[in-house]
């Protein structure tokens, strides 16, 4: 509870800070409707073609980039930042200042910094996954709707993990911002449901770089073509990157001598 | 002339240096433009395949050739001049280029070709491995073949120069972010990097013919795979000396108007 308290107050600073800057509202709305069109003319394109892609109808694709935009914009708004920062502040050596406060600083460290414009994504996101239900119809089920919330919370922690444990990596090598955008280059590749690349492909999109658990699982869970097996998983690879990258956290944290400060 | 020679040389031999000093971020940079064209070479390859192997006059191994192709002839066209002008306005770096006595557009064409010099046998590399993933089929036209060099530099002069204007735009605003996000949208539907054009709506093709995007990337691409007639291909040539022409004259006007405004702020 206090957790959430915390994260709110953060969330409250990130507003006021970027309400000096209102117009900044206005351009990355611009910039975020921008891409939404890419990607609706994208799949207008594609289905101007053909009537079902890999086995998905329109609708479920049309779900599956409210998804992608959804879980972009969490990154967007609180992961991508937040882990910026810390890379920043293990370099500069600014990271004893969190350390010293009373709070958990994984915590700490994880919501310091929120760019809330990037909101518009999640609500575009909400929306067209919206748009894409009601097309979807009567065919969603409350089971569906249930195991289609667990496996977004799934999603959305394993990326947080993937983050947490790429920035961590920090506390060895300093420069590490690279291996930040390689997430983001590849994230593009969750737009569409991962069972059309080839295995090698699938492969690296499941495992080494977990996108296909952030977009196409849980998109799967509201097209009602999810086994049990894979939503288990998927909530089982959730606890443990979430336990791995907090003692790969703890481990980093051990090392940490704050050279320049 | 001889001047200006020398000048290229020495410039390649300093950014080939600067550049190979980071490789890491060399090849990062890669991905993106790996990643981009295996997308859609793998949605258009489903979509043929669930319409029983062909789809708009491309079979699945067209789709895979001309998506493999895409991939060269985008890499070696691309520029970062638009995200790189921003810094260099705000900052006041490009102050110390004015300084010299030579148009700064040069040391940024050196440092283009050099990169692509040092990023090329990687990009050719992975086009052999995605070859023998995706099993691409080639029709080799020689003609063709032999036109798509000039139609490729001429691509990369017209590109080169569209974007160096554009960038300039940093000059008046330092919110280039939304300016250069509406230009890459624009080039994606209407350069065939989405989609080959020919299967998209007609007023895309249209809107693709008067435009430079589709002289900048679809159509050298289209040229060697051999989907062009001859008159095709000179209409295209042509299309491309005039888009020259008018990138030049908008670069001399802009550049002139835009060095007057520049304030070196923060220099």
């Amino acid at each position: 509870m206090r957790y959430l308290r915390l994260l709110f107050e953060f969330l409250r600073i990130g507003v006021m800070s970027e309400l000096a800057y209102r117009a900044n509202f206005f351009v990355q709305l611009f910039v975020s409707l921008l891409e939404l069109g890419t990607a609706l003319g994208g799949l207008t394109i594609v289905f101007a073609h053909t009537d079902t892609l890999g086995g998905w109808q329109p609708d479920e694709v049309l779900a599956l980039v409210g998804i992608y935009f959804l879980v972009g914009g969490v990154i967007r708004l609180l992961i991508q930042p937040s882990m910026e920062r810390l890379i920043e502040s293990v370099r500069e050596g600014t990271l004893d200042f969190t350390l010293t406060k009373p709070e958990d600083a994984q915590l700490l460290i994880s919501i310091q910094r929120v760019e809330i414009w990037s909101l518009t994504d999640i609500l575009l996101g909400f929306g067209v996954l919206a748009v894409a239900l009601t097309r979807l119809g009567a065919s969603v089920r409350a089971w569906q709707a249930a195991a289609f919330a667990v496996a977004l919370l799934a999603g959305v922690v394993i990326v947080y993990s993937f983050w947490l444990i790429l920035a961590t990596l920090s506390f060895w090598f300093v420069r590490v911002e690279n291996i930040l955008v390689i997430f983001q280059s590849m994230y593009e590749a969750g737009r569409w449901p991962v069972s059309l690349y080839p295995a090698w492909l699938r492969f690296a999109l499941t495992f080494l770089v977990p996108i296909a658990f952030a977009t196409t699982v849980p998109a799967q869970a509201l097209a009602g073509r999810l086994t049990w097996q894979l939503l288990l998983g998927a909530v089982a690879l959730a606890i443990a990157l979430l336990v791995v990258s907090r003692l790969f956290w703890r481990a980093g944290i051990q090392r940490y001598s704050g050279a320049s400060a | 002339m001889k001047g200006l020679v020398d000048i290229y040389v020495q410039q390649f031999k300093t950014t080939l240096a600067s550049q190979l000093q980071y490789r890491a971020a060399l090849f990062i940079w890669l991905i993106g433009h790996i990643l981009e064209p295996l997308v859609f070479l793998v949605v258009w390859s489903a979509v043929s395949r669930s319409n029983g192997g062909s789809v708009g006059g491309f079979s699945t191994g067209e789709f895979a050739a001309y998506f493999i192709v895409l991939m060269i002839v985008n890499h070696l066209t691309f520029t970062w001049i638009m995200f790189e002008y921003e810094y260099r306005v705000r900052q006041g770096t490009l102050s110390f280029a004015l300084l010299l006595p030579i148009h700064p557009i040069h040391s940024d064409i050196a440092d283009n070709v050099s990169y692509k010099l040092i990023t090329v046998p990687a990009m050719l590399l992975v086009a052999a491995l995605l070859g023998v993933a995706f099993h691409p089929t080639f029709r080799i036209v020689p003609w063709a073949v032999a036109a798509f060099i000039p139609a490729l530099i001429m691509a990369f002069l017209v590109r080169f120069l569209v974007e160096w204007t554009l960038a300039q735009t940093a000059f008046w605003t330092t919110r280039v972010n939304a300016a250069n996000q509406v230009y890459f949208v624009l080039a994606l539907f209407l350069s065939g990097q989405i989609a080959p054009l020919s299967l998209l709506p007609a007023p895309i093709q249209v809107a693709a013919v008067i435009l430079p995007f589709r002289w900048m990337i679809g159509f050298p691409v289209e040229l060697l795979l051999g989907r062009l007639t001859p008159v095709q291909a000179l209409t295209g040539l042509a299309a491309q000396a005039a888009w020259l022409a008018i990138s030049l004259i908008l670069l001399r006007i802009v550049w002139r108007a835009g060095v007057r405004v520049y304030s070196a702020v923060g220099a």
